[in-house]
């Protein structure tokens, strides 16, 4: 969307495709956002804004079913049989959130009360975090690295948000319950981002949230519906095992599958991680190996909100030096 | 829970079993264990299901036990085992079926690293053939016999005279299934249902009537562990394990337990002995033990045959509690006879749990 704003402004016009019924992707499902915990709806407010242009035509609830290149650009055929001419193409296919019931030991679908961090984001939005018999938890674990930094399922990296999603959604546990008790689960912190680590702070001073670096090694569910963990200490050098009446897992973000199907049609290289390979990750993180393909976003590697919208201006600059170059 | 989550793992994890023509090669401790297991098992396939299963006589131990025990190497284990295949494949026979769980893992073990590296392969078959001279072909098929038992539950259940239903309330019996270490832990995809959420077991619970307990310490060592329990420092730790099973267990109130490994059922069968001996413990219902059975001697029951035929008697907890709440007919007097002509019987001395 940014990219598409930035491109109309400068005069071009753009055709966003978007497969879901509403553009924002991952945005319209978070409640919140890290590191200053402002609502989400702003953001997409200032989205939607860049994207209301007399440039941009906006395509929803449609993918792409064929993508062409010839000497005159590329042809982008639709699900639904629309045909539509572009000079340059910018893939912004973004991410999929890691699907959790992956991890098997971890009874994501299975126990009742075992729930991911999007889960939890639609309870936020609901405002109400409840249990599935109608009550609220009192003991809350937060499982960190599902599915990232995980050689079993296959992916090796960090989804770099996770943990301050972990710690944003800890200090917002306490917010709606008071009460309650909330375990982080971590094997490091990875508070890279600005104002990360202060929030870091603020939830173990101010917020109590306790956390523990150890990985989760197994859920189960005891006589009374409580789920049960089992998670080592490796501060303390002890096996832990613990009730708990929920468990939200933060699921890392992989390649989309309208990415890796993008990929597998037009030839689009990807790297190690399965998500986009840009030319060169240094100088030019926007380009692909097909003249006049770029990328933008998360279609290349986990990023925040921040970083992608910063990619998806460089992308534009990328876009108009094509143009200017190559198209003049 | 939601069963729906756990069917479509159950359905991820699905293999080829072969139909027909096994090789059958025994453990080399359930006889001792548990003798009528084995016996039993060849019986259902050979009379009821009218399968070719072949034994050879010059079969040895996979060394498997010794292998997980740090003692045996591994090249000497894939020589022995290689010499396994050339037996299989002297008797004309191309699917394994090993009634042992850590030899059906160390086979597949030894097959994924052939896979892998196939010089490691190659330098086993020049080790063997310098040896004995012998020559083999690996198995087109393997599964343990419990993945055999689980595909024909269905003929079983066919047939059976029985079913896992107590007589007297009209439930399902609730059972707590224990699987093997070596079935799936170290290769999920070789087991039905993985190895979180094994179904093998749970299948023929199933279809046999029976429901499985799901409960915390489920997927908790039985107490065998090899070394927990062959470095007798570390025995301790074995019937620690076991205890831990029993305490998350019964809150469930689980009315027998049924294993598919031969060190499973032994550990937690005996050691519910000397649980009770030292701290008057028992995990069953009116003050008795947790009956525990191999697959095969539950599937004997289901199909009417006799208790003391299947070895029951040389369990320490009684099974006495599951037979009744069942309704199988049996003998008790039965129990201890030694069938040895001119010999008196005899009881054994120490009472059971």
């Amino acid at each position: 969307m940014e990219a598409a704003g930035q491109l109309a402004n400068a005069g071009y016009t753009v055709s966003l495709m978007e497969k879901e019924k509403e553009t924002g992707g991952h945005l319209n499902d978070w409640y919140k956002l890290f590191p200053d915990r402002r609502s989400s709806s702003e953001v997409k407010k200032y989205l939607d804004k860049k994207v209301n242009s007399k440039n941009i035509r906006i395509f929803t609830g449609t993918s792409i079913e064929k993508l062409h290149s010839n000497k005159d650009g590329f042809l982008v055929i639709t699900k639904d049989g629309t045909e539509l001419k572009a000079d340059a193409i910018v893939v912004a296919t973004g991410f999929d959130l890691f699907k959790s019931s992956r991890k098997e030991e971890y009874g994501y679908g299975i126990y009742d009360n075992v729930i991911t961090s999007a889960d939890l984001e639609a309870m936020f939005r609901k405002g109400k975090i409840t249990l599935t018999d109608g009550k609220s938890p009192k003991t809350v674990g937060i499982v960190h690295c599902v599915g990232s930094r995980d050689e079993k399922v296959g992916n090796f990296y960090c989804s770099k948000l996770c943990c301050v999603t972990a710690v944003k959604q800890a200090i917002e546990i306490r917010e709606h319950l008071p009460e309650s008790k909330v375990f982080c689960f971590y094997m490091d912190m990875r508070m890279g981002g600005a104002h990360y680590e202060e929030l870091y702070r603020e939830a173990q001073e101010a917020y109590g949230v306790n956390f523990i670096r150890g990985k989760v090694s197994e859920a189960s569910e005891s006589i009374n519906n409580k789920l049960v963990i089992k998670v080592e200490d490796t501060l303390a050098g002890r096996p832990l095992k613990i009730e708990l009446d929920m468990l939200v897992l933060m699921a890392g973000m992989e390649m989309s599958e309208g990415g890796i199907r993008l990929a597998g049609q037009t030839g689009l290289k990807t790297g190690e991680n399965r998500f986009f390979a840009p030319a060169d990750h240094h100088y030019a993180n926007n380009i692909s190996n097909i003249k006049g393909i770029f990328y933008a976003g998360t279609c290349t590697a986990p990023m925040n909100i921040t970083e992608t919208i910063s990619h998806a201006r460089s992308a534009v600059s990328e876009v108009i030096n094509y143009f200017n170059n190559n198209k003049a | 829970m939601k069963l729906e989550g756990k069917k479509a793992i159950w359905s991820d994890y699905q293999k080829e079993i072969a139909d027909d023509r096994y090789f059958y090669v025994r453990s080399c401790v359930r006889q001792n264990f548990f003798p009528g297991s084995e016996t039993a098992f060849l019986k259902i396939m050979r009379e009821e299901l009218k399968r070719d299963v072949y034994e050879h006589p010059c079969h040895t131990t996979c060394t498997g036990i010794g292998y997980h025990g740090d003692i045996v190497p591994v090249e000497t284990a894939m020589t022995v085992v290689a010499r396994q295949f050339s037996l299989m494949t002297e008797a004309g026979y191309e699917n394994l079926l090993p009634s042992c769980i850590t030899s059906f893992g160390l086979y597949t073990e030894i097959l994924d690293t052939w896979h892998h590296f196939p010089e490691v392969e190659e330098k086993i078959k020049k080790q063997l053939k310098k040896a004995t001279g012998r020559e083999f072909s690996k198995p087109k098929n393997l599964a343990h016999a419990s993945d055999v038992i689980y595909k024909f539950r269905k003929e079983i259940a066919a047939k059976a005279k029985y079913k896992l239903i107590n007589k007297n309330t009209g439930e399902p019996l609730k059972v707590v299934d224990h699987i093997g270490c070596h079935y799936a832990k170290m290769f999920p995809s070789k087991g039905i249902g993985g190895a979180e959420y094994p179904y093998v077991l749970a299948g023929m619970v199933e279809e046999w009537g029976g429901r499985v307990v799901d409960y915390p310490e489920r997927r908790h060592c039985c107490g065998f562990g090899f070394r927990q329990y062959l470095v007798q420092a570390n025995r301790g730790f074995s019937i620690a394990c076991s205890k831990e099973k029993f305490e998350s267990m019964k809150p469930f109130k689980p009315d027998m337990i049924i294993t598919n490994c031969p060190g499973c059922p032994m550990f937690l069968d005996r050691w519910q002995y000397v649980i009770n001996e030292m701290e008057g413990k028992r995990y069953g219902q009116n003050g008795e033990g947790v009956p525990v059975f191999t697959y095969e001697e539950v599937a004997g029951l289901v199909l009417g045959y006799d208790p003391w035929d299947l070895g029951l008697q040389m369990h320490q907890t009684d099974c006495e509690p599951v037979l009744d709440k069942i309704g199988i007919d049996y003998d008790p007097d039965e129990k201890y006879n030694t069938s040895i002509p001119d010999e008196k019987t005899r009881i054994p001395g120490l009472v059971n749990v």
